[in-house]
């Protein structure tokens, strides 16, 4: 007897996939100078549009992927962990600029070193500020990761980060 | 009015509450005790020859560990070593402390009317770090009295809303303090990092 199923889900997977990669809502959290190559990125010269995620959605329920854009301070932490919250599953986050990746030039007592201490990452895009021809690698590579990704969303727990939460 | 009758008028009508002044590469200095601040201020501000109607700035400095490390060399860009640099003399050197105390509360004062701007430097003792707020006379002063409070620990009598301005109301201590530890962290979540 031919068993359809495992056909028939994978098909639906790759369908899935392919449709959420290029729809994606962003969610842009802008604080700092980072911002001005975000929207170098999202105008027509660039044209973030062309993947599929040009539609920046100012609330964090109607969002899929959270553009974390700039420095974030320690006042401002949970703030950014509550809009991370809100955000309905699947989602995904790109840490933009070298300062939400690992706190960049900072080291004091005002800011995050890297957003990954507060939520997971799913891309990392540095650079102070990074090109907007980076940016863009980073969204097709976390279209990549999306297009790859089980249709419930799930993912492996990510990786703790050394010399932070392991020891 | 210049630099230097600036310096005069102040020091003539208060005498007792100058204790030094300078001029300093055309900008006018006047250090004060502070008991007399509100006082002077007011005068500054309401005199017809003075009319210090915008107060630029307010802000403050921590002296302690002042002088206690040989200050680096500047360079241009092309390299050569540039004033203030050790090797070469200045022609108008900085005349050095106001005061032996701990921080110093600095002013400025532009005025509008005449096109003129003072400097005021009031020292503030570690023991009673406080001083009259001039909110009365600048509304402006609020905010900036309020950072001074948050990062340097000076608090302001007679201050409207005296809270921290900059850091989160969890925060302990003063961030700009010297010795306020470089590496110490005080997140609200997540880990110490």
């Amino acid at each position: 007897m031919r068993d359809d199923t495992s056909f028939l889900t994978s098909r639906l997977e790759k369908a899935i996939g392919w449709a959420r990669k290029y729809s994606i809502f962003q969610y842009p959290f802008v604080t700092a100078c980072c911002g001005m190559e975000y929207m170098a990125t999202a105008c027509s010269h660039y044209d973030v549009d062309r993947f599929g995620a040009g539609f920046p959605r100012f609330s964090p329920r109607q969002a899929d992927v959270l553009f974390v854009v700039g420095t974030i301070s320690h006042k401002l932490a949970p703030v950014l962990k509550r809009i991370h919250d809100q955000m309905a599953e699947p989602k995904w986050v790109v840490a933009f600029g070298v300062c939400t990746c690992t706190g960049g030039f900072y080291d004091n007592y005002a800011t995050v070193m890297g957003i990954d201490t507060i939520m997971p990452v799913d891309v990392y895009i540095p650079g102070c500020p990074p090109r907007p021809e980076m940016v863009l690698d980073g969204l097709m590579k976390l279209q990549d990761k999306i297009m790859h990704q089980s249709t419930t969303g799930k993912r492996s727990a990510p990786e703790p980060r050394p010399g932070i939460n392991g020891a | 009015m210049n630099s230097s009758s600036l310096i005069e008028c102040v020091r003539d009508r208060f005498p007792d509450a100058v204790s030094a002044s300078h001029t300093y590469r055309g900008d006018a200095t006047v250090v004060l005790r502070g008991k007399s601040l509100l006082e002077v201020a007011g005068f500054l501000k309401e005199d017809p020859a003075m009319r210090m109607n915008f107060l630029m700035d307010l802000t403050a400095v921590d002296y302690s560990t002042f002088g206690k490390r040989p200050a680096p060399a500047f360079f241009a860009s092309s390299g050569v070593a540039m004033s203030p640099s050790p090797q070469i003399p200045d022609k108008d050197p900085w005349p050095g402390l106001p005061d032996p105390s701990r921080f110093a509360v600095v002013y400025h004062f532009y005025s509008m009317t005449h096109k003129h701007r003072l400097r005021l430097v009031v020292p503030v003792e570690e023991a009673a770090p406080e001083l009259d707020s001039l909110t009365s006379l600048w509304p402006g002063a609020d905010w900036l009295e309020r950072e001074v409070w948050d990062m340097f620990g000076i608090a302001f009598r007679g201050h409207p809303d005296l809270k921290r301005i900059l850091m989160y109301e969890e925060f302990e201590g003063h961030p700009l303090r010297k010795d306020y530890p470089v590496n110490r962290r005080q997140p609200l979540i997540g880990p110490v990092n």
